[in-house]
């Protein structure tokens, strides 16, 4: 079973993209930064990542652009998703190598869909 | 609501728009319906009734019919039929049509305008290899209140996030505030109008494509069938059809048949194109020659 790591500071959202994410097939890990991420991506990389912006101690921005230099960093589909809906962090997210973007507030739905458009699930 | 009451609206949106209501759904006009009796200042969905029994206004009517559509819809709705627009029809046609360099196509039921859009956008990538092509796009709805979203092409931050991948978001919209605007490039590739399924169709001119997707549902096999008979005659000989995930042409037209491992794509059926000479009378030949590719 593919595993996603939950990124994001907030339990409650960790908890509800859980729920999601184990409804579509994944087995989830969670982390409450972006260190505690690449400390968990350094012992074993997951298939996806969900990934907050804003967080204590590491941003998901940065957390993405250490990951991806990281040997066989490429190898997770990293979708950020996070409360910043506006062009120029979209584009900076991308150009650090996010494969996808959701503005929250998401649900099941949206999560579902930019899955299924990166190859993460099936239709 | 009254049995009477149900009845009435019931063969009024069957004979206007084709829409089989049941027993089951008659909460769904309750509920559709109040604000419609609200804005019309009557002060109750019953006495809007009455009304429409005794003097139909043909406004009234109208709006009643738009309320009881379902607009549900998103860009690059279940994916495939786009990768098959993309990957299957679009090479055909450049293939087919490359003496004339023009290919039509109708979206059929465009509700907001997503399913067209999404087309204007994957033509507007491939702008490089269409050199010199012209693609008209041409998109129909019932609803003149959901043709009107269509027109503005503004969405919201919900509806660009289910099926638009993020890299369209960037390169085809701008942010207005908390929504989203298509860029005018791609807007202006579509034209938009009203257009009622149960109408005449000869004015539409002639097809190369038919998107129509998630509409024969609502409706029963006799208008599912009159539809499809109307629309094999404004297809070309060699367009595709294409229709929503929960529909199909078998058991109600024998126009059409389904693409075999290409879901959701139909072409006319070639038994009853080809002329019945003994050795094209098999299904084969026409069908199989559709994606010789050069
Ligand atoms: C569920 S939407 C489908 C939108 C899009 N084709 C898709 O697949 O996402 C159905 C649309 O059909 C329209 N419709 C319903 N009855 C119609 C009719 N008789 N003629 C034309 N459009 C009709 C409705 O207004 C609505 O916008």
């Amino acid at each position: 079973m593919s595993v996603c790591l939950v990124v994001d500071d907030s339990g409650v959202v960790r908890k509800v993209a859980r729920r999601i994410l184990e409804e579509l097939g994944f087995t989830c890990e969670e982390a409450a930064d972006g260190q505690l991420a690449y400390e968990f991506c350094s012992k074993k990389m997951p298939e996806a990542i969900l990934l907050d912006w804003n967080m204590p101690v590491m941003s998901g921005i940065e957390f993405l652009e250490k990951l991806r230099a990281m040997p066989s960093g490429n190898d997770p589909k990293v979708v950020f998703c996070t409360t910043e809906n506006d062009m120029n962090h979209i584009q900076r997210a991308i150009t650090a190598g996010a494969n996808e973007y959701i503005m929250k507030p998401f649900d099941t739905e949206i999560i579902k869909s930019k899955f299924i458009q990166i190859g993460l699930i099936d239709e | 609501m009254k049995v009477a009451d149900f009845e009435l609206y019931k063969s009024l949106l069957y004979d206007k728009s084709g829409l089989v209501i049941t027993p089951d759904k008659s909460y769904l006009l309750d509920s559709r319906l109040t604000p419609i009796a609200k804005k019309w200042n009557y002060p109750t969905l019953d006495m809007m009734t009455l009304q429409l029994r005794a003097i139909p206004d043909p406004k009234l009517v109208k709006d009643i019919v738009e309320a009881m559509t379902t607009n549900e819809t998103s860009f690059f709705r279940d994916t495939k039929p786009f990768t098959l627009f993309q990957e299957t029809i679009l090479p055909h046609m450049l293939q087919t049509r490359a003496a004339k360099k023009t290919v039509r196509i109708w979206c059929a039921a465009c509700s907001s305008g997503q399913e067209p859009y999404s087309l204007s956008m994957i033509l507007k990538d491939m702008e490089a290899k269409l050199k010199g092509w012209r693609f008209e796009i041409i998109a129909t709805d019932l609803s003149e209140d959901i043709l009107a979203q269509a027109r503005k092409a503004t969405y919201s931050q919900f509806e660009v996030q289910r099926g638009l991948p993020i890299q369209y978001l960037m390169k085809y919209f701008t942010q207005v505030g908390e929504t989203w605007q298509l860029k005018e490039d791609i807007k202006s590739m579509v034209k938009f109008s009203t257009f009622n399924l149960l109408d005449d169709m000869s004015r539409m001119g002639q097809f190369d494509i038919i998107f129509c997707r998630n509409v024969l549902i609502y409706f029963d096999e006799k208008t599912k069938g009159g539809i499809l008979g109307k629309m094999e005659k404004l297809l070309d000989k060699d367009g595709f059809l294409l229709l929503g995930g929960a529909e199909t042409v078998l058991g109600i037209t024998d126009k059409f048949v389904p693409m075999p491992d290409k879901r959701g794509l139909y072409i006319k059926n070639p038994a009853l194109t080809t002329p019945t000479t003994p050795a094209s009378s098999t299904t084969g030949g026409f069908a199989s020659g559709l994606f010789k590719r050069t």
